[in-house]
């Protein structure tokens, strides 16, 4: 159960809707790597499709797991777990890509399961704490408990910035020298 | 406010109608220019035309700028087309200069910025003085020389300007001169005496259709004439004995009229007038026996007295009444009486009475080429699927997709025949320039263009007028002669600069040849040598020497000219061609002339390429750079120091590009002499060969582009769909080479890795 400043139980009608009666409320869709658990915006979602084969681009970082054909328009692919720094998943007709639209861009997002939309108000969000972790976090825009779990919700625009993208480049690239 | 939402989209469109006008005025200009002695007036029409639509624009929108300027520049073409001024040299030049102006005064208009006006004022007062010269004094409100600020419009000119936004207008009349009409549920009537003569049935001549077709245009009574016609067992089936009278009321102009007797009007009699719009009474005839069936309303009471007979076929609902006191009594409610054919201010009801194109937005366009390409992409996906399927099902289906394709094939030219333009709109722009630069060159050039009419797609358009331009000035500052060259030489005082453009093995072809002087091949190679382009002891032969011009830096004028001649011109154009999958080439004989031969593709949205594979991936290569694949033997393959690889053919060392160490492929082919080597032409390295496993397969693709969603890959040009709806990447050969041939910043980490791995050293070159 989601609690809240004001205490009011929200009325979890089976699954974890609510409505908050006051601020502004924002649903997301939210979706596991692993056993964490994360949400975006499902105003930002266009589509959500299982996995299938894509066309690995040559010299990207590790994450971009290639490009695919979504009715006519290419589409890349980030394996989300890969970056995150958790390793490449291993992908089959199981896992799930979420498409979603940054900016002018459309880019598919591989994850493991799509579980649930969840509406969260504004005084649901809780800040995320500085990690210690060298890890880059700014994509990270709160936590929301929902039913006991912490979901993480993500800004996909600051995800996919290019600065970040740098950022996960020379993480990976540090990885990978770690591993030799 | 809606507006202002609707008044910016008016501007967009007189905008482009704008470019439109202007091109087309530049276009009347030269033509102009060309016969001088012979001026046709019909072109100081067309000139006049259009710079009076972009003022009666201008005046909609309130640009004050463009409409004084506008406005002398109409008064002067005004009297020239009256014969009033002559024409001459000087005043064409000033003509063209006002065009100029007036170019750069709508685009400041449409960028919204303040125009300046020392600059077309003064341009104005050329103009201006013309006029003056010309002995006449200016009419009308041009009278007011720097005031917009009382540029009084008469209601008339306001109505015009309105509604002749993006007409042309035949005529500057004020509409208010036209006698008003009353009626406004009345058209005007036309009479129209049809004879055909006796031998009109056996051309195949129906004059059922033709009554039928007048019908689109409005309503009308026939009345047959049967006086002709002889005792049954005279006639003759193929001779026509009847003749008719039509009474039609219509908006449409005489001229609609008169195209539908377009086919007959040499067989037989025709006679149209006009017979007012005045009320009608209620009466219902048809004509006679043949059965033609229209609605009519009422027949007017003067009428031919020959009519015999009127057959009775429909009562049509009662017709409006006259409502003459409704109307306001403005010229533009109502076709004049008189004839409205040349009249400008109508030219609106005369546009919609034969639309025969369309104005769409590029967008919508390039929507509909996308979908075709999808659908090109899933008949072949569907295709492959079928072929899995058991025979007997299969061959029912095979049939029909033979078909399906026939269609797609068909509906895919269909809309791409919509973005093709005829190259006109880029050679149109270039008898200006060589006007102005033989004039400043001080030589004497003739242009002569050939198939302007030539159609390709549009987006391969817009990239031909900078390499063209080039060509073009690069012929006539290094190709064409001075004078007195030409007189020592023997030829003819004027120099000739031919463009043309063909169509060729679905390609076009553009040709740029002139009668100069031709590659000076021994300054070319003292060129190249000093530029350390060339070792003294080359053996290149000749044809190799004249496409060293196109070398990057490379130029041979003495001096550097403001024309050509900074050592980037060639370089670029052959950039700029080969990037639109094209190539060039250059044809040189010395002392007879230069010729530049193009070869584009027709469209930039599908090229043919060579489907190659490399380890499990599956890459194309555009076909236009392919030159040959070999299987090279060991004995062949030649290491250099630096890690390169280097293919003997015939002779000839050709580099190898090493795609799966470039793309970091893993369990491709790694040894030359295993695969199999692609020979592409690439600008800036020659040949070179690309290590690849296999060839699978040559096919058309569909171009998409990968930056939409994502960023640039070197080496990677676009990305297309295959039958297996699976993304494949098209290379970019000059990026490849680049990247083989290349820097540091191309290898990423991930490759430097692979190299320490496969070779025990870092390459040397990279580190």
């Amino acid at each position: 159960m989601v609690t809240t400043d004001t205490g009011l139980t929200p009325q979890a009608s089976g699954s974890d809707e609510l409505v908050m009666q006051e601020d502004q409320v924002d649903q997301y869709i939210t979706f596991t790597i692993g056993e964490e658990e994360y949400g975006v915006d499902i105003m930002a979602v266009r589509e959500i499709k299982a996995w299938t084969e894509t066309t690995h681009l040559p010299n990207t970082p590790e994450f971009m797991r290639g490009v695919l054909n979504l009715r006519g328009t290419i589409v890349p692919i980030f394996d989300l777990r890969c970056r995150f720094g958790m390793g490449l998943t291993e992908a089959t007709k199981m896992h799930v890509v979420i498409i979603v639209r940054v900016e002018d861009r459309m880019v598919g997002v591989l994850v493991d399961t799509v579980s649930d939309i969840i509406t969260v108000g504004q005084n649901q969000l809780q800040q995320v704490p500085k990690m210690d972790r060298n890890i880059d976090d700014e994509y990270l825009s709160g936590l929301v408990t929902v039913e006991g779990r912490m979901v993480a919700l993500l800004d996909v625009e600051l995800l996919f910035k290019p600065q970040s993208i740098d950022h996960g480049i020379a993480l990976g690239e540090a990885a990978v020298g770690d591993q030799n | 406010m809606p507006q202002d939402f609707n008044l910016e989209q008016f501007k967009v469109t007189y905008f482009e109608e704008c470019h439109e006008l202007l091109a087309s005025a530049e276009e009347q200009l030269t033509l102009l220019q060309q016969e001088l002695g012979n001026v046709d007036v019909e072109v100081l029409h067309a000139i006049f035309r259009c710079v009076h639509s972009i003022k009666g624009g201008a005046g909609a929108f309130n640009y004050t700028d463009l409409i004084d300027f506008t406005h002398s520049f109409e008064t002067l073409l005004d009297k020239l087309r009256e014969g009033e001024i002559p024409i001459s040299m000087p005043l064409v030049d000033v003509l063209f200069e006002a065009t100029d102006i007036l170019s750069s005064l709508v685009q400041r208009a449409q960028d919204n910025q303040e125009s300046d006006p020392e600059v077309w004022k003064k341009t104005k007062q050329k103009l201006e003085s013309y006029l003056k010269e010309g002995g006449v004094k200016k009419t009308s409100p041009s009278d007011h020389r720097d005031g917009i600020a009382d540029y009084d419009l008469t209601p008339e000119e306001e109505e015009e300007q309105g509604w002749g936004l993006f007409i042309d207008l035949e005529e500057d009349e004020p509409a208010s001169e036209l006698p008003p009409e009353p009626l406004e549920n009345f058209k005007p009537t036309y009479k129209i005496k049809f004879v055909p003569e006796p031998h009109l049935l056996r051309f195949a001549n129906e004059p059922l259709l033709l009554a039928r077709e007048l019908s689109s245009l409005g309503k009308y009574v026939a009345h047959a004439d049967l006086s002709r016609l002889d005792d049954l067992d005279q006639i003759n089936p193929d001779e026509a004995y009847l003749s008719w009278i039509f009474e039609l009321e219509t908006d449409a102009s005489k001229g609609a009229i008169e195209e539908v007797f377009e086919f007959v009007v040499d067989d037989c009699e025709l006679v149209i007038e006009k017979i007012g719009g005045e009320a009608v009474t209620n009466t219902a005839t048809t004509k006679e026996a043949q059965g033609v069936k229209a609605q009519k309303p009422e027949p007017r009471t003067a009428r031919a007295s020959r009519i015999r007979k009127e057959v009775e076929l429909h009562t049509p609902t009662q017709p409006a009444p006259p409502q003459a006191a409704q109307l306001p009594d403005t010229a533009e409610d109502r076709p004049p009486v008189t004839e409205t054919l040349n009249d400008g201010s109508k030219s609106l009801l005369k546009q919609q009475a034969k639309i025969s194109s369309i104005r769409v937005e590029l967008d919508r366009v390039d929507r509909l080429v996308n979908m075709v390409g999808e659908l090109v992409i899933s008949q072949a996906m569907l295709r492959q699927q079928v072929e899995n399927l058991i025979p007997e099902d299969s061959h029912v289906m095979a049939q029909g997709f033979e078909d399906l394709s026939a269609h797609t094939r068909e509906l895919q030219e269909s809309v791409m025949a919509i973005r093709m333009q005829p190259v006109k709109s880029v050679f149109a722009r270039i008898p200006r320039m060589v006007r102005e630069l033989s004039a400043r060159l001080g030589k004497k050039v003739d242009l002569i263009t050939q198939g302007e009419m030539t159609e390709v797609d549009k987006t391969v358009i817009e990239q031909l007028m900078d390499p063209l331009t080039h060509m073009i000035r690069n012929s006539l500052d290094h190709g064409i002669e001075t004078q007195e060259e030409r007189a020592k030489s023997g030829k003819p005082e004027r120099a000739a600069i031919k463009l043309s453009a063909e169509h060729r093995s679905g390609r076009i072809q553009i040709e740029v040849s002139d009668d100069g002087k031709g590659i000076n091949r021994q300054r070319i190679v003292e060129k190249a040598v000093q530029k350390g382009l060339l070792s003294s002891d080359h053996d290149l032969s000749d044809e190799e020497i004249d496409n060293l011009i196109f070398a990057p830096g490379f130029s041979t004028a003495d001096e550097v000219s403001d024309v050509s001649g900074r050592g980037v011109g060639m370089d670029v154009v052959r950039r700029n061609i080969v990037s639109l999958g094209g190539r060039i080439s250059v044809f040189s004989t010395p002392g007879e002339g230069t010729r530049f031969l193009m070869s584009l593709p027709l469209t930039l949205a599908v090229l043919d390429g060579m489907i190659i594979r490399c380890g499990q991936e599956k890459y194309i290569i555009p076909l236009t750079s392919v030159i040959e694949s070999i299987h090279p033997i060991a004995e062949e393959l030649q290491p250099l120091v630096n890690g390169a690889m280097m293919v003997s053919m015939r002779g000839q060392y050709i580099r190898i590009v090493n795609l799966y160490k470039l793309f970091n492929i893993k369990g491709a082919v790694t040894d030359a002499a295993q695969g199999l080597v692609v020979i592409v032409e690439t600008e800036r390295y020659g040949h070179v060969g690309i290590l690849v496993d296999e060839l699978l397969g040559q096919q058309q693709v569909v171009i998409k582009s990968l930056e939409e969603n994502y960023d640039p890959i070197d080496g990677v040009a676009a990305a297309t769909i295959l039958g297996n709806g699976k993304v494949a990447l098209i290379l970019d050969v000059d990026g490849l080479a680049d990247m083989e041939h290349g820097s540091d910043r191309h290898r990423t980490f991930a490759n430097l890795e692979q190299q320490v791995l496969l070779t025990g050293e870092k390459a040397h070159g990279h580190d």
